[in-house]
């Protein structure tokens, strides 16, 4: 815990879970797209459904799909600016059985058509976890360059990405794997320490069994 | 250079044998920690600092509302009464207590703030050092330094209880803030680590027991006003202090006093909405009112 965890996040109020989380939730989304969504369907649960108004929960998501850092003032003005860019949003209270109270699920369009599920909450201070992408279940902070891994459940796959990333004297700080039957499509999520040349993410993606690789700096 | 911040104990004796202010040695260690030069680590507080200076103005705009339209305005009629020498207590808490609403009705109407440390509580911290370099010629360098005192007091408190109104109520975060605050105003004013210890401990038994109890569950009412409280709390632990009145209780045991005293509170006081004023009969009307209208389809 250093200084600036008690002193900071900078940030647009009032909260910092509410608020703040918010727009990081939706700035890992937008990252996770590769592009600003034309179509954005937001869900909230719990605590962000009763009370996400009142705390700007709605506009902050928006403002992060947008790319607006938590701290930047034109995040009240994000419903706005989002319809003058031509992205059509969709908000509304959704019941996700076990989810964290404060969690939002987004459905996201990119111009080209590509579509893309992420499920995130918010779990104070500003900290968020990512759990779920495309159904699939992760758990990222996005406070590390993080590795994701899409794949063929194929055994050396692991193997193969592991070393690929070693051979670039990268440390992985935190690992998981998760899939959705045995042989069917799996997703590994690396946690990374310092700084992560896009490079890497490239050898990944040119190794067997790899279907698609993203690269996620921390928002 | 490692300091053991898991006792203010253990942080006191070493600013206490370093003969040097505590801020000194917290930013000497973050620097290490974030490996980066002192003077980048003092150049992102005085930013943050930077932030929550200006935050006092627009938090002084009497049409300032929050989106819910429970709060806003108040800044600028207590900012009005001191202008116009109008208070009781004069320009030092009079000055206090306009920004601590200032930043906090700023934090509510969705402004640009610091959680410091959290933003349910950001309006303390900085109500006290802004009003040590406006109304007491605290150099700026000092007020950014004394933030790393009061990181250092908070940094102890997480690890030993809680800065979540949801983990340990209000106690934790409006208590915790005045705690840091009163650190922070204490070395300001030249006092001693060990008065720094005194004024964290009266601060924090001072508020033990404060519930979170937000109405319609918004960081608005009670918060707000209990930021101005906090700051003036913060003031009442650091002016004891230096006038050389010692707490009882020491520090440590204090904040543990406050983990207990957060656990052992009902869940309905902690942040759920559930209770204390948040369930009173008019905090209902307006929860039904705000929320009842279906902010959600």
């Amino acid at each position: 815990m250093n200084v600036f965890d008690i002193i900071g996040p900078v940030m647009i109020g009032p909260s910092s879970s509410h608020t703040a989380g918010a727009a990081r939730i939706g700035g890992v989304a937008r990252a996770l797209l590769g592009a600003q969504p034309v179509r954005a369907d937001i869900g909230l649960h719990g605590s962000f459904a009763r009370t996400g108004r009142g705390h700007g929960t709605d506009k902050a998501i928006v403002a992060g799909l947008l790319g607006f850092a938590p701290d930047d003032t034109r995040l009240r003005d994000a419903l706005d600016i989002a319809r003058r860019q031509g992205m059509a949003v969709n908000i509304h209270a959704v019941e996700l059985d076990g989810a964290h109270p404060n969690t939002a699920r987004l459905r996201l369009q990119a111009a080209d058509g590509r579509e893309l599920e992420v499920q995130g909450c918010s779990v104070g201070g500003g900290s968020i976890r990512i759990t779920a992408i495309d159904g699939m279940e992760v758990n990222l902070t996005a406070e590390h360059p993080t590795l994701i891994v899409v794949h063929q459940d194929v055994p050396g796959t692991l193997a193969a990405v592991a070393e690929t990333v070693a051979g670039r004297r990268l440390n992985i700080g935190s690992f998981r794997l998760t899939r959705q039957s045995r042989g069917g499509a799996a997703v590994m999520a690396l946690e990374m320490d310092g700084d992560v040349n896009p490079e890497v993410a490239r050898a990944v993606a040119a190794l067997p069994h790899v279907m698609q690789v993203t690269l996620l700096q921390p928002v | 250079m490692q300091l053991d911040d898991t006792s203010l104990a253990a942080l006191l004796a070493a600013a206490e044998q370093a003969g040097r202010p505590l801020s000194e040695l917290v930013l000497a260690e973050q620097a290490e920690e974030l490996e980066q030069t002192p003077q980048q680590v003092y150049d992102r507080m005085a930013a943050c600092y930077a932030v929550m200076a200006e935050g006092v103005a627009p938090g002084c705009d009497p049409a300032l509302r929050s989106a819910s339209g429970l709060s806003g305005g108040n800044a600028a009629k207590m900012k009005a009464a001191v202008q116009a020498g109008a208070t009781l207590t004069g320009p030092v808490l009079g000055g206090a207590l306009t920004r601590a609403l200032a930043i906090s009705e700023l934090n509510a109407a969705m402004g640009r703030i610091v959680a410091a440390p959290t933003a349910g509580s950001c309006g303390i911290l900085p109500a006290a050092l802004l009003t040590m370099e406006a109304e007491k010629g605290c150099p700026r360098r000092a007020c950014v330094m004394a933030l790393f005192t009061a990181a250092a007091v908070g940094r102890v408190i997480a690890k030993n209880a809680s800065l979540a109104g949801a983990q340990g109520g209000c106690q934790a975060e409006c208590g915790s803030a005045a705690a840091m605050a009163a650190a922070a105003i204490v070395e300001l004013a030249g006092g001693t680590p060990a008065m720094i210890g005194h004024a964290v401990a009266i601060a924090l038994k001072n508020v033990l027991g404060l519930v979170c109890d937000p109405v319609a569950g918004l960081v608005e009412v009670p918060c707000v006003k209990r930021n101005a409280a906090g700051v003036a709390g913060a003031f009442v632990a650091a002016e004891l202090a230096l006038a050389g009145i010692a707490s009882v209780i020491p520090p440590d045991e204090a904040i543990l006093a406050m983990k207990r005293v957060g656990d052992a509170m009902h869940p309905s006081l902690k942040e759920t909405a559930e209770g204390g004023l948040a369930a009173t009969p008019t905090a209902c009307r307006l929860r039904d009112e705000l929320l009842g209208g279906g902010p959600l389809p």
